[in-house]
C-alpha cells in the first residue's frame, strides 16, 4: 500500500507540473483554432486530435488539468477555512454559540448540495469572462462545501477544549487568543488536513458534472467538464478512443488524490 | 424535549429558512420586476423605468409578506420558462424523480451492503482488494459520465444513482462492519462456534444498525444529487431535469421551488432516521 501511495503521490506531482508549465508544454493556446483542421486525428503536430472547431485537444487537456488541479484545491482550502473559523470557534467556545452554529451547520447539510450550486450559479450574470466564470464556479464549490467539516472540526475542537492539557493551561491563566492559536489551531491541524484532501476530489468531480451539464467554466477556457462533453458525440466514440483522454486523466487524479488519503483519514 | 418535538421544529426550520433565503434569492436576483413588456420598441426609458417601479415599489416586507401568504396557500408561483405554475410542473415530474431514485437506493444498497458483507463474512483478502478497486473506480467517475455510459449501451438510466450510491455504502458500511466483527465479545462468540449467519444477525448488524440507519439517510441526499446528471442527460422527465431547465433558463422561482422540496424530503429522510436509529437503541438496551 505504501508504495501504491508514493505511485499516486509522484503521479499528482507530475501531473500538477506537467499543466503549471502548460505555457511552455502545450504546442499552442487553448483557444487557438486551425480552422483547415477540424476534428483532426492525433498527430506530430497535435498529439490528440483537434476538437470540432479545430483547437489543439492536448493542450486544452493540458490547460483543462491546471484549471481543476489549482483551483480545486483553491475551493478546498476555503471551505476547509470556513469550516475551521465555524466548527472550530463552535467547538472551542460552547454553549448557545455552539448549539446555534451546529442548528445552521445542520440545516446547511439539509439543503441538496448540487441543487443549491445550480441555483446560484444561475443567479449570477450570464456576461461574464470565462476567467470570472472559472473562479466563480470554484469560488461557490468553496463557499457551499463548508458544512460537513464544520462538524467534523467542531467535534474535535470540543474535544480538546474539554481536555486536560487545555484546562492545565486554563489553570495558569493563559489568554483566550493565545489558547487559540498556541494550542487549539495545531492540535486541529490533522483533522484540518484530511479535510481538505477530501474536499479536492470531491470539487474536481462535481466540476466535471457541473461542466458536463453546461454550467460550468464557460468556453472557451477548458476544464475537465468541459472537456469530457465531448463524450456526448457517441458516434465518434469508437473511432475516436483519444476523445477518452480527458475521462482518464479525471479518474487517475481523483484515484490518486483518494490513494493519498490513509485509511484512517477516510474514516473521518 | 421530545425526540419527536425537536425533528419537527427542524422540519419546520428547514422549511422557513428555505422559504426566507429563497424570497431573498428572488428578490435581489438580476431581473426582478423586469416584464416582457419592456421589449416593446415603442416605450421609451421613462415609461420603461415607470412600469419597472410600478412593479417593484411594494418593499421588501410586502414582498415577503406577499411570498409567505403564497406559499402557504400552496401556490409556489409560475415557471418563467415554461409558462406553467410550478406546484403543476412538481405534481408531474416528482414520481418520476421518487421511482428513480428508489429504485437507485434499493440496486446501490443491495449492491453495497451485500459486497460489504460478503468481505466481512468471507475474510477472504481478494475479494476486499477486488471489491475495494471496483468501488474505487467508481467512486472517481463523474455521475455525469456514468449517464453518458448507460445511455450509450442502453441500460436502464435510472440504475446511474445506484452507482453513485454504491461505492459510498461499500466504504462505509465495510469499515463499521469490519469494525464491529472485531469486538471482543464477537471473537468469543466465533470461538465459541457461533455460525457465520448467526453471529452477522444477532451481533454485527444489531451494533451498527444506528450508523447503517444514518448512512441511509444521507444516501438519499446522494440519490437526488445524482438524479441531476442522470435525467438531464439520459431525457428523464423528472425534477432533476427540470432544475437543470431552470438553471440553463435562469428561472430562479423554479429552481427555488424544486430545492426546498428536496430539501424537505432530505430533512423528513433525516427525521425517519434519527428516529428509527433511537428506536433501535432503545430496544437494543
Amino acid at each position: 500500500m505504501r508504495y501504491v501511495r508514493g505511485a499516486a503521490i509522484a503521479f499528482l506531482l507530475v501531473t500538477t507540473v506537467a499543466c503549471l508549465f502548460a505555457n511552455v508544454i502545450a504546442p499552442e493556446g487553448y483557444a487557438h483554432q486551425f480552422r483547415e483542421l477540424p476534428n483532426a486525428a492525433p498527430s506530430r503536430q497535435h498529439l490528440l486530435g483537434t476538437d470540432d472547431l479545430g483547437r489543439d485537444r492536448f493542450s486544452r487537456v493540458l490547460y483543462g488539468t491546471r484549471v481543476s488541479l489549482v483551483l480545486a484545491p483553491a475551493a478546498a482550502l476555503l471551505a476547509s477555512l470556513l469550516a475551521a473559523l465555524i466548527g472550530g470557534t463552535a467547538g472551542f467556545l460552547g454553549g448557545w454559540f455552539e448549539r446555534c452554529a451546529m442548528a445552521a451547520t445542520d440545516l446547511f447539510l439539509s439543503l441538496p448540495w448540487l441543487f443549491l450550486l445550480i441555483t446560484v450559479r444561475a443567479l449570477l450574470p450570464l456576461n461574464v469572462s470565462p476567467f470570472i466564470s472559472v473562479v466563480i464556479t470554484f469560488a461557490l464549490l468553496g463557499c457551499l462545501g463548508w458544512a460537513a467539516g464544520a462538524r467534523v472540526l467542531c467535534a474535535d475542537a470540543r474535544a480538546i477544549a474539554q481536555s486536560d492539557f487545555i484546562l492545565l493551561a486554563r489553570a495558569t491563566g493563559i489568554s483566550r487568543v493565545r489558547l487559540l492559536w498556541r494550542h487549539l489551531i495545531p492540535n486541529l491541524k490533522p483533522v484540518l488536513e484530511a479535510q481538505f484532501w477530501i474536499a479536492i476530489p470531491v470539487f474536481i468531480l462535481t466540476e466535471a458534472n457541473l461542466g458536463l451539464l453546461g454550467l460550468g467554466v464557460a468556453e472557451p477556457m477548458p476544464s475537465w467538464g468541459s472537456l469530457l462533453r465531448e463524450l456526448e458525440n457517441f458516434s465518434n466514440l469508437p473511432a475516436q478512443p483519444w476523445l477518452f483522454v480527458p475521462l482518464i486523466m479525471l479518474v487517475l487524479v481523483v484515484s490518486s488524490f483518494d490513494l493519498v488519503l490513509s485509511k484512517e483519514e477516510l474514516l473521518i | 424535549m421530545s425526540v419527536f418535538a425537536k425533528h419537527a421544529i427542524r422540519v419546520v426550520l428547514v422549511v422557513l429558512l428555505g422559504g426566507i433565503l429563497g424570497a431573498t434569492l428572488i428578490r435581489f436576483a438580476p431581473g426582478f420586476g423586469v416584464d416582457e413588456a419592456e421589449l416593446d420598441t415603442r416605450l421609451n426609458r421613462e415609461s420603461i423605468e415607470a412600469m419597472r417601479h410600478a412593479r417593484t415599489n411594494d418593499g421588501v416586507v410586502s414582498f415577503y409578506v406577499s411570498y409567505f401568504g403564497r406559499l402557504f396557500r400552496g401556490d409556489l408561483g409560475m415557471s418563467q420558462t415554461l409558462q406553467r405554475p410550478v406546484a403543476e410542473l412538481l405534481r408531474e415530474r416528482l414520481p418520476e424523480t421518487m421511482k428513480a431514485v428508489g429504485l437507485g437506493l434499493a440496486f446501490g444498497w443491495v449492491l453495497g451492503f451485500s459486497m460489504a458483507v460478503a468481505v466481512v463474512t468471507w475474510r477472504v483478502w481478494y475479494f476486499d482488494l477486488a471489491a475495494g478497486i471496483l468501488a474505487g473506480v467508481v467512486l472517481c467517475l463523474p455521475a455525469a459520465v456514468m449517464a453518458l455510459a448507460f445511455l450509450l449501451l442502453q441500460a436502464p438510466a435510472r440504475l446511474v444513482i445506484g452507482l453513485v450510491i454504491f461505492p459510498k455504502v461499500f466504504r462505509y458500511s465495510r469499515n463499521l462492519l469490519a469494525r464491529s466483527a472485531a469486538a471482543p465479545h464477537i471473537i468469543t462468540a466465533r470461538a465459541k462456534g457461533a455460525g457465520e449467519a448467526r453471529v452477522l444477525f444477532w451481533h454485527v448488524l444489531p451494533a451498527t444498525a444506528p450508523q447503517l440507519l444514518a448512512l441511509a439517510a444521507v444516501s438519499v441526499s446522494v440519490a437526488f444529487t445524482a438524479a441531476i446528471p442522470m435525467e438531464a442527460l439520459c431525457d428523464l422527465p423528472g425534477i432533476g431535469q427540470l432544475a437543470w431547465k431552470a438553471a440553463l433558463g435562469r428561472d430562479i422561482a423554479l429552481l427555488i421551488d424544486i430545492t426546498m422540496i428536496v430539501a424537505l424530503i432530505t430533512v423528513l429522510a433525516n427525521s425517519v432516521s434519527d428516529f428509527a436509529g433511537h428506536a433501535f437503541q432503545r430496544t437494543d438496551a
